[in-house]
């Protein structure tokens, strides 16, 4: 029994195809990563801001996206787009779209956060040994900002991978559904497939997360010196 | 005591001072010339950090003017940067920057606000640190010193820019009585080497020792303007006269 199934991994193409639905995932959680860091940024730098209107207009689009689960956001967007504007988005565009919205909030927190948490003297200390306010935010105040945030925003980029798990219920074939399909084909010959290939699909996640998870510590353990 | 026709490099004229409704700087008026050393004075809340906070632009006056060689430093909006490198401020709370070693905290203001060459500025940091004794720290971290050597750290950072006026506010104020004395004793061998300086600070034996100039300030205004040895013996007036006493113990 214990050998068929194992053998499941070796057929054909199927182990194959768990790479490329490994990759659509790995994909998709690149771009929304990337385009949530650099949002994020921008926008948890606006919000250090104290205006009253961006205050307002930003905590409601925090508090919007932290409240509403992923997966409702998913339909929402994928299937509540087309039917209001009548635009056909696909699948992988949705789930980018939402997750870097869900993305760049959370950074932008953590960005405010961080900034937030640094003292104003140090400021004061930069400003007077005569740098300008950019060689301010350049050499003093964003390096330490950076090293404030990393923990979380490498907790954020793993939760964000792991979240893109969803993206099967919007009809993207990612690693999961490549699964399922392999483990529905192969049902009568080999019935416990599903353990190797969850186990496989497992293993996968952990390939992409903990290599993260390491360079996040190697970075801390830098700039700690 | 120095005679009034050196130079003057600073000059404060009716500077006022407000937050809001509250007027904490009236009509505040000194000069201070080359190689001089001023020290203020006074109660808590009289206005003596504002006021060399002004100094260095870093809080805005609501009149008067502020002169740095006769160039009119106040009420600047562009530059002020280039202003700032030429007057050198130590803070109360050091803020060395911690995630930069000692020697990169005080090469930083030379090399990319005053792009001088990298080689040179780091000579001239080691003196620097060596003269305070604390070479051997250039590659540690701010969080691995002691206050004092903080302090000390902090001064040598400002002094790194050629300033030609060194302010310190209260920079003893934070620290254990023993780190006090290493700091005081780094400020008074700059005194002792012509550096312009201007010192606010409850240390008043210390005051009394370094300064060539005692200002008094009360309530925002200058109350008193002494040499140091008569403000200490024989005060002009009362408010400070009250104000001394308040360094004197009774042993009944």
């Amino acid at each position: 029994m214990r050998d068929l199934g194992i053998k499941v991994l070796f057929q054909g193409i199927n182990f194959f195809r768990l790479l490329e639905g490994l990759w659509v995932t790995v994909k998709i959680s690149l771009i929304s990563v990337v385009l949530s860091a650099l949002l994020g940024i921008v926008l948890g730098m606006i919000m250090t801001i104290q205006n009253p209107v961006i205050k307002a207009v930003t905590k409601i689009y925090l508090e919007f996206i932290r409240i509403m689960p992923q997966l409702v956001l998913l339909f929402l967007v994928y299937f509540g787009i087309t039917k209001a504007f009548g635009i056909h988005l696909s699948g992988e565009l949705s789930a980018v779209i939402v997750f870097t919205l869900w993305g760049t909030a959370e950074m932008a927190d953590l960005v405010r956060g961080a900034l937030t948490s640094i003292a104003k003297s140090q400021y004061e200390a930069a400003l007077s040994i005569g740098l300008t306010m950019k060689q301010t935010y350049f050499y003093i105040i964003i390096p330490q900002a950076m090293r404030r945030l990393l923990p979380q925003a490498i907790n954020l980029v793993t939760r964000m991978i792991k979240t893109t798990s969803l993206i099967v219920l919007i009809g993207v074939v990612e690693v999961v559904k490549v699964g399922q399909q392999i483990i529905d084909a192969n049902r009568l010959t080999a019935p416990s497939a599903a353990l190797w290939i969850y186990g496989l699909i497992f293993f996968m996640y952990f390939i992409v997360c903990y290599p993260i998870s390491i360079l996040s510590r190697k970075l801390e353990k830098l700039w700690s010196s | 005591m120095k005679e009034k026709q050196k130079e003057v490099v600073l000059q404060i004229k009716n500077l006022k001072k407000s937050y809001g409704d509250l007027r904490v700087l009236n009509n505040i008026s000194l000069d201070v010339h080359k190689g001089e050393v001023v020290v203020i004075v006074g109660p808590s809340g009289c206005g003596k950090s504002t006021l060399l906070r002004c100094i260095n632009g870093l809080e805005d006056i609501q009149g008067g003017t502020i002169l740095l060689k006769d160039e009119i430093i106040s009420g600047r909006d562009k530059n002020m940067h280039l202003i700032r490198q030429r007057i050198g401020m130590v803070f109360q709370s050091y803020d060395l920057f911690p995630h930069m070693t000692i020697l990169d905290n005080v090469i930083l203001g030379p090399i990319k606000a005053q792009r001088r060459e990298k080689k040179e500025v780091i000579k001239e940091a080691e003196r620097l640190l060596e003269r305070v004794g604390l070479l051997d720290k250039r590659d540690s971290y701010p969080r691995q010193l002691s206050g004092g050597q903080k302090q000390r750290v902090a001064i040598v950072r400002a002094l790194c820019m050629h300033p030609e006026i060194m302010l310190f506010d209260e920079v003893t104020a934070a620290l254990d009585p023993e780190m006090v004395r290493e700091v005081l004793d780094v400020m008074l061998k700059l005194a002792r080497e012509d550096t312009t300086m201007v010192i606010v600070t409850h240390e008043m034996q210390f005051a009394r020792a370094v300064a060539d100039r005692i200002i008094f300030i009360d309530k925002g205004e200058i109350a008193e303007e002494n040499t140091p040895d008569e403000f200490f013996i024989n005060p002009k007036t009362d408010r400070a006269r009250q104000f001394l006493n308040l360094f004197e113990f009774d042993t009944e």
